[in-house]
């Protein structure tokens, strides 16, 4: 499956993927985080039921701006 | 701990000077407080309303002061440098969070430039409820002394040092015993000390207490970079001591308080509500993130060269909540703070140095101190990791800078740079606690291979080049350093952005300026110059503006608020910055908004940079960084990343890795992200109206009303 994720093209060698198995591939532990899929904002609770396709604009927004 | 009481029969007043006190105007005293420690001349000096305009307060005030007592060519060890301590207009309000920092400016040691740190702690607003703005000290004693400044008879007093202990934990005990008639009056002292380190190091950091309510006991934040702890024992300070009759609602008289407390009681509302599923700050303070660091390869292993290890799991931020740090008390380090994420380590029982066998109190591991004294040195250790920080607080060094030196001699030690015949004996290889350890109390004691660690990375490399023959390319490439200040703890080689945020702020790589690494590395939200440029111009501004206020930028954007997602510009976490459009006009009584907040920031920060540029630096050479920060030196590295690295080698640049050796593709790498450097420092000089050598232009100093004459005469021959 090929997506954008971040403005840029990703492939997974799965036919699809939700939300959370995309943030656990990736390795994208930090909490505070926006998720867009497809402009549309999706809450952490649906993070396990939003399956993703091919095509699909993905945007996960890592909020920590401080340090 | 010595007798109290013996000390005070033996003390010895050299000076006394008496004010008339007048409550603070809206945040301000409208006067600052000077001490000549040599020539022990008290006096008030008037605040004039262009420097409220033009400088605002906290490293705005320092920064005035600091240009109009030295020259050009003044040394930090010279009678004209200063120490000036200030905390901001809005600096001691209790209604809104993080309200209780200090900024303290000098002449480094470190960096031969201007420095800034700022910290927490009482003595910054119990200084401003005595009546002044700032403190600037000038001037060197020919023997130990205590400033007090007493608040409750308006009295400032220099003191001839008794026998005070020398290390600040014991130091603040004793003082406040000293100057607490009554155990309940404890909690109205606020101290200003250093450590046995600062007195044979260049990097000295200042320990600012606050009185731990619940625990009764002293506690320790610091103003760490730079070795302004070093200037203080310099001029032979042993500590300053403000007291105040207690803080009561409104010492600020501000200008209307309901602008401060609805958004005060709305963020503490966000923290109580959101923080345990956010960071945890209230559990795991700043190091929460250390585990996070280390999954986005960020968190800094064997000096830089790695992101992340194996062992690092060994070192996760719960393990910090479980097992060692107090849970379910307050531990904010200003009062009324909601954030409260001082954590502590009672009860730690160090297992060497003077300290041995004894049970005390360790502020931290902060983040910056887990990685910089843990992974950055190989050490996945907490027992070890507080001890260091304990040790580091107590001789009066910073964690940060310390962190990034040992783990340097580390890097040295293992390429061979460095050996058991130099280093007298320790075997300083990555992961050797014993040897780290014993390397730190060799600093304090100012002895051995630690008095040479003690000079800082910068003049270590100086060292070594001249005494060992050391390769000074291999040398640069790995010292991790710009502008002679230790590099904090996140690996920028992946983020552009964060390269800049790094070497381009004016003290130093110390990430209060820019932290845009998930920005530009992981949300890839900034991936053209202009957008790099705008997030350097912006956040730097921001954050300078709070080192300006009195204000703690972690409160800012470590708790964000749920409808933050629908924000245009989430990252900015919009309702917090207009909570503080909102404070700045409750304290002053003058309407402020985001542009002139900004602009409020980059007359101060222009101020900064030709003040760097005065003293012969601040210039685009001044800003190039070590090549560790930007991507691999050695092929360790490279193949340790070979994936990422060869497919930006096709991607970004075009050049098909396969049948190039390590060494090949190292140069190739280099060479392109040492171009993208240079297209970012003029993308964001151009942003922030310098030209191509970082100097302001006199058409931008006018734009944001600062050409002064001053400021002109530095800037014209560099047009």
């Amino acid at each position: 499956m090929q997506i954008t994720l971040n403005n840029k093209i990703e492939v997974f060698p799965n036919e699809t993927l939700t939300i959370k198995e995309i943030l656990e591939l990736k390795k994208f532990t930090y909490p505070k985080l926006i998720v867009k899929l497809n402009d549309v904002i999706i809450e952490k609770e649906d993070f396990e039921s939003t399956f993703l396709k091919e095509g699909d604009n993905l945007i996960i927004l890592h909020l920590l701006a401080g340090g | 701990m010595k007798n109290v009481h013996e000390l005070k029969a033996k003390v010895k007043k050299l000076t006394e000077w008496s004010y008339v006190w007048h409550p603070i105007e809206r945040g301000y005293n409208n006067r600052t407080l000077y001490v000549n420690v040599g020539t022990l001349e008290i006096k008030e000096k008037p605040v004039s309303q262009q420097m409220k305009e033009k400088f605002v307060g906290g490293k705005g005030f320092g920064l005035r002061l600091l240009w109009d007592a030295t020259t050009p060519t003044t040394k930090w060890n010279d009678p004209e440098n200063e120490i000036i301590i200030s905390p901001g207009p809005i600096g001691g309000i209790t209604q809104y969070s993080g309200a209780g920092k200090s900024l303290v400016v000098s002449l480094s040691p470190q960096t031969d430039s201007v420095m800034d740190s700022n910290v927490g702690g009482f003595f910054g607003p119990f200084m401003k409820f005595a009546g002044f703005d700032a403190l600037e000290i000038q001037g060197k004693s020919d023997k130990d002394i205590i400033i007090y400044i007493d608040a409750i008879n308006h009295k400032v007093e220099i003191f001839e040092d008794p026998g005070f202990s020398t290390d600040s934990h014991i130091l603040g005990e004793e003082l406040t015993e000293y100057f607490a008639n009554d155990p309940k009056e404890a909690k109205n002292i606020g101290i200003v000390s250093s450590g046995a380190a600062a007195d044979h190091s260049l990097i000295g950091m200042l320990n600012f207490t606050f009185w731990d309510v619940k625990r009764k006991k002293i506690r320790l934040k610091q103003a760490g970079r730079g070795g302004i702890g070093t200037v203080f024992r310099d001029k032979k300070i042993k500590a300053i001591v403000a007291k105040i009759d207690g803080v009561k609602p409104n010492l600020n008289n501000v200008a209307d308080m309901e602008k401060i407390t609805v958004p005060g009681r709305d963020y503490a509302k966000e923290m109580a509500e959101y923080d345990d599923i956010q960071n945890q700050m209230r559990k795991k303070g700043t190091a929460n993130i250390v585990n996070v660091m280390s999954d986005y390869d960020l968190l800094p292993t064997h000096n830089f060269k790695f992101g992340s290890h194996k062992d690092a799991y060994k070192i996760h931020s719960d393990i910090l909540r479980d097992k060692y740090f107090t849970q379910g008390i307050n531990d904010g380090c200003w009062i009324g703070c909601a954030m409260q994420c001082a954590k502590g380590v009672d009860d730690f029982i160090p297992k060497t140095g003077p300290y041995k066998g004894q049970k005390v109190i360790v502020d931290g591991p902060e983040y910056e101190t887990a990685a910089g004294l843990g992974s950055n040195l190989g050490i996945f250790d907490y027992d070890a990791i507080i001890e260091q920080n304990f040790y580091c607080d107590t001789y009066g060094i910073c964690t940060i800078t310390w962190g990034t030196i040992v783990a340097f001699l580390m890097d040295c030690y293992e390429n061979g740079i460095i050996n058991k015949e130099i280093t007298g004996g320790l075997e300083l290889n990555f992961g050797n606690i014993p040897a780290a350890l014993e390397l730190l109390h060799q600093c304090a004691r100012g002895e051995g291979f630690g008095k040479i660690a003690g000079m800082g990375v910068r003049k270590i490399k100086q060292y070594l080049i001249e005494n060992y023959n050391a390769d000074p390319n291999f040398l640069n490439d790995i010292a991790m350093e710009n502008k002679g200040l230790e590099y904090s703890q996140y690996v920028s080689k992946e983020s552009l952005a964060q390269q800049g945020g790094y070497a381009m702020t004016n003290k130093g790589p110390q990430h209060d300026e820019a932290w845009l690494i998930f920005m530009d590395m992981v949300n890839n939200q900034i991936p053209t110059f202009e957008n790099k440029a705008d997030a350097l111009h912006w956040f730097p501004m921001f954050r300078t503006w709070f080192g300006l206020q009195g204000l703690c930028k972690i409160v800012w954007n470590d708790i964000i608020p749920p409808d933050n997602k629908f924000e245009k510009e989430p990252h900015k976490i919009p309702k917090h910055v207009k909570n503080y459009l909102s404070v700045w006009e409750g304290v002053t009584g003058i309407p402020m908004t985001e542009e002139e907040l900004i602009r409020q920031s980059e007359r101060v920060y222009n101020f900064q940079r030709i003040f760097n540029i005065r003293r012969g630096y601040g210039l685009r050479k001044h800003d190039a960084q070590p090549y560790r920060a930007a991507g691999p030196v050695t092929v360790e590295e490279y193949e340790s990343r070979a994936e990422r690295y060869d497919g930006q080698l096709k991607e970004l640049i075009g050049v098909d890795p396969v049948g190039k050796s390590t060494e090949e593709k190292i140069k190739i790498l280099r060479k392109y992200r040492e171009e993208q450097y240079e297209k970012l420092l003029d993308a964001v000089y151009e942003r922030r109206g310098w030209n191509k050598n970082g100097v302001p232009t006199i058409e931008h100093l006018k734009k944001i009303g600062m050409d002064l004459p001053e400021l002109i005469e530095v800037v014209a021959p560099l047009q």
